[in-house]
């Protein structure tokens, strides 16, 4: 049923048509469609409540849609397991931490780095042979200032740091579309500094669409904004359509308004 | 017009499921509540079955008296568990919760077989429950129609509670989502230990009815701890009405099979849990 | 792990030193040779122990390394013991034909069964591993014909080890064969933990839900070391076999299957030695207490499975790692 011709869909990077989730009388998301091009900044707001983490739940393939499409670059990924999803290129992280307790930043970024490279299926030989793997993972953790304390538990390390651990692991996958789920969540205003650098620093190759509530970010970072309320699409515009527009006001009224 | 044998079975199925329902919907319901894994409830229904036997043996109560200190006896050994064990580990493993209830039912079979020895007890049912009645053709042994009789009120009671009183609609809704249920302001915790000794004291109650239709031993406590995890795991988590469905269709099955093809033996009912569990893991009844 | 912070630690040397041999390794197994002298007499029960062991192992792999809760596991063990004493009744009982066949099958039906346990996890896969040991032991108990049924396996005949060396009532031949064994097996799991697919079942352990978001292929994962697992638990089935050469329908029973699970938490999963250390306890505590009576048993075993849980939640080896960094924090 979608009327936009396949040619211009294989210009998007992502891209959803009639996504539709209810569990039960509860509707988390309806007709919801999504159109974005390669390498742009895209930031999903709205109020608690909205569906937007179910969104994220619904595109990764954590949550089986009742209806609509969803497509990855020029292929058809609605019906793929999550993993396959990951291996296309296809990246998120986490609201709250989901990261191993009781594995270090390196041994961490190295499972992901490994799982890449398909490696990780290996059993006959030991972690230390896979030196260009190791140099990888420390690399990623180098340009997120995560090297010094690699070795420590991922418990132990600060919130701050956990949470940059968290998009050290989504860069391991080599992601082509990444998916943040507030990313600044929880970090106080003064410890943003690296989280703040690390999203700006992502390479132009990767398409970004993420979440957040801090207004900061989303007008520093988003090149387009696309409001969610009560699992439906508000609107989306450019920053200024969306500061300017009534609607997105009224829904805000009270809350992070810049 | 006489009913063929195949009534009598049933009918005897009927009754062993009665009595693992009694077994099982404490478990079932406390499972569903705080997910706690508790494999020491076959140690509570043992509890009851010994206090039974003693109250008979040693100072000569009549049976039908002796059923109310059975439950309490559980119920009140329950409560001292919970409150000094159990409450630590409702975050830990599920490992943990298993290795700790395993190892007080561990404690618990030693400590009867020291008390009471290894083995069977002999109790002298009363005289108005034995026999058995006939009826068209088949006969209805007096016990089983005791223990039907039995389960199916305590069915109703729990039924009528769950539904109709406050107390019952708190029980539901901690079930159903325990957050929630916090965020409006039931007191979760209290709910849950009064229904972990409710639970546990019908345990005790089923322990001490069972002593007539399968004997009591030190061994009691592991052996239906199989029997009331099949139930609770088939019938689903925080369900009376699956566990009573679970119940009756697992005793229905056993002494079917036991009865029709014996050769087969226990094999229909593991096989049975097993693809129930894989078609519905969360149980025929259950969320999730 | 206490390393130096220095900023210029390389990645690769620290992956190394965690892999590397630590002496105290080194005088684990060399004091698996003292029995021999100290306790020549005892070199029967030696064996059980390296066998217990060994079950111990294949367990740790699934349970302490993957997260995979099993209270069937004596399944494997049982199919290892029965296709070993099985093949001997009809001449094949040979030790290391017995030693490739043996384990073979059982993980054959290991890898069958993964399909289904890789599906489910929490009450749902406990119920399951459950079921399916109870399942395997209802089989086994009414094929009489082939199992011996209650009776136990009948007429079984194992060869000697290189057409010389009995396994007889002493002892020695058990307890080499076993620790030889026990030892290879280790050498092999050990490479395996400290293998990227160690960290991979690190991973599903820790955090199942993150795995699918890395690009990982959980449950392909979870049926190749569950697969595995059954291998090396088939593998401690059949040295009892042929050790013994008695196979009845112990080895299948849930009571083992417990106990193999209490051994390893006693000991500590998801550290290798865990399972090691914990049999060694276990079999020579109740080895003690054989002569009490076994009701009393039961009552102490509960007692230090509870006191485990509530004070020593790793295990005894956690326990000692605890101890061990609080020391070094300490002194530091």
């Amino acid at each position: 049923m979608s009327t936009v011709s396949s040619a211009v869909l294989s210009s998007l990077a992502l891209s959803t048509q009639g996504l539709d989730k209810r569990f039960g009388s509860l509707v988390v998301a309806s007709d919801i469609n999504l159109a974005i091009p390669h390498g742009v900044r895209y930031a999903l707001i709205g109020p608690n409540g909205a569906g937007k983490t179910t969104l994220i739940n619904l595109i990764t393939g954590m949550l089986r849609p009742d209806a609509g499409r969803i497509v990855l670059g020029d292929t058809d990924i609605t019906t793929f397991k999550p993993d396959a999803r990951v291996k296309r290129g296809l990246v998120r992280t986490f609201q709250i931490n989901q990261l191993f307790p009781h594995l270090n930043a390196l041994e961490a970024v190295t499972l992901a780095v490994c799982e890449r490279r398909g490696v990780a299926g290996e059993w006959w030989k030991p972690l230390p042979a896979y030196g260009e793997a190791v140099d990888e993972a420390y690399a990623i953790l180098k340009s997120l200032a995560l090297a010094t304390d690699c070795y420590r538990l991922t418990r132990e390390l600060a919130y701050g740091q956990q949470r940059l651990l968290e998009i050290a692991l989504a860069l391991a996958t080599r992601p082509k579309v990444l998916l943040l789920d507030e990313p600044a969540a929880g970090v106080p205003r003064g410890e943003g500094a690296e989280l703040f650098s690390a999203i700006a620093g992502l390479s132009k190759d990767i398409t970004v669409l993420f979440i957040e509530h801090d207004m900061d970010i989303v007008f520093r970072f988003a090149s387009r904004i696309i409001v969610m309320v009560g699992g439906r699409i508000l609107v989306e515009g450019t920053p200024q359509e969306i500061a300017a527009d009534a609607r997105v006001r009224e829904v805000y009224l009270g809350g992070d308004a810049p | 017009m006489t009913l063929g044998p195949i009534f009598g079975v049933l009918f005897d199925g009927v009754a062993y499921g009665m009595l693992l329902f009694l077994l099982s919907v404490g478990l079932s319901v406390t499972l569903g509540m705080m997910n706690f894994v508790n494999l020491a409830h076959c140690a509570f229904a043992m509890l009851g079955g010994y206090v039974t036997v003693t109250l008979i043996n040693v100072y000569g109560w009549p049976f039908l008296a002796t059923l109310p200190l059975a439950f309490l006896a559980a119920a009140i050994a329950s409560v001292a568990l919970e409150r000094t064990l159990y409450r630590r580990l409702y975050r830990a493993s599920e490992l943990d919760q298993v290795l700790l209830t395993i190892g007080l039912t561990f404690m618990s079979v030693g400590a009867a077989a020291y008390v009471f020895g290894t083995i069977q007890q002999p109790v002298q049912t009363p005289s108005y429950l034995r026999g058995s009645i006939g009826f068209l053709g088949a006969s209805f042994g007096v016990y089983r129609l005791f223990l039907v009789g039995v389960g199916l009120s305590i069915t109703l009671l729990l039924a009528f509670a769950l539904e109709y009183t406050r107390f019952g609609a708190q029980v539901r809704a901690a079930v159903d989502n325990q957050r929630m249920a916090r965020g409006l302001g039931i007191n979760v915790d209290l709910a849950f230990a009064i229904t972990f000794a409710l639970g546990s004291g019908l345990a005790g109650l089923g322990g001490a009815l069972a002593i007539e239709v399968v004997g009591l031993d030190p061994a009691f406590a592991f052996a239906y701890l199989v029997y009331v995890l099949i139930v609770v795991s088939v019938g689903g988590l925080g369900s009376v009405g699956g566990s009573f469905a679970a119940a009756i269709l697992l005793g229905v099955t056993d002494i079917a099979g036991k009865y029709y093809v014996p050769q087969v033996g226990a094999f229909l009912i593991y096989l049975m849990m097993v693809v129930l569990l894989m078609w519905r893991p969360a149980g025929l009844f259950g969320r999730r | 792990m206490a390393v130096s912070s220095s900023a210029a630690f390389d990645p690769n040397l620290y992956l190394q030193a965690q892999t590397r041999w630590q002496p105290i390794e080194y005088a684990f197994w060399a004091a698996t040779l003292l029995p021999f002298l100290l306790f020549p007499h005892h070199l029967v029960l030696a064996s059980q122990i390296a066998i217990t062991a060994l079950f111990a192992l294949s367990l740790d792999l699934i349970l302490g390394y993957a997260g995979i809760v099993s209270l069937g596991h004596a399944a494997f063990f049982g199919l290892g013991a029965y296709t070993a004493g099985i093949m001997s009744k009809y001449g094949w009982g040979d030790p290391f034909v017995g030693l490739l066949v043996g384990p073979a099958v059982a993980g054959l039906a290991g890898y069958a069964t993964s399909f289904i346990i890789s599906r489910f996890r929490h009450l749902p896969l406990i119920m399951i591993t459950m079921g399916l040991g109870f399942l395997l032991l209802e089989a086994a108990n009414s094929a009489e014909w082939l199992t011996g049924g209650s009776d136990g396996l009948q007429g079984v005949r194992i060869g000697p080890l290189f057409g010389r060396l009995r396994f007889d009532l002493w002892g020695y031949t058990s307890y080499a064969y076993s620790l030889c064994v026990l030892f290879l097996v280790f050498l092999v799991t050990r490479r395996l933990i400290n293998s990227p697919f160690g960290l991979a079942l690190r991973g599903i352990r820790e955090n199942p839900v993150r795995m699918p978001a890395i690009g990982a292929p959980s449950r392909s994962h979870i049926r190749t070391i569950y697969t595995i697992s059954a291998i090396v638990a088939g593998i401690a089935g059949t040295v009892l076999a042929q050790t013994t050469s008695t196979v009845s329908l112990g080895v299948l029973d849930f009571q083992r299957s417990a106990e193999v699970v209490i051994i390893l938490v006693l000991g500590g999963a998801g550290r290798l030695y865990g399972g090691l250390v914990g049999a060694i306890i276990f079999m020579v505590a109740r080895d003690q207490f054989s002569g009490i009576a076994p009701q009393y048993w039961y009552f102490w075993i509960g007692a230090l499975l509870v006191s485990v849980v509530m004070l020593l939640p790793n295990g005894i080896l956690g326990g000692l790692a605890r101890l061990t960094s609080s020391w070094r924090d300490k002194a530091s």
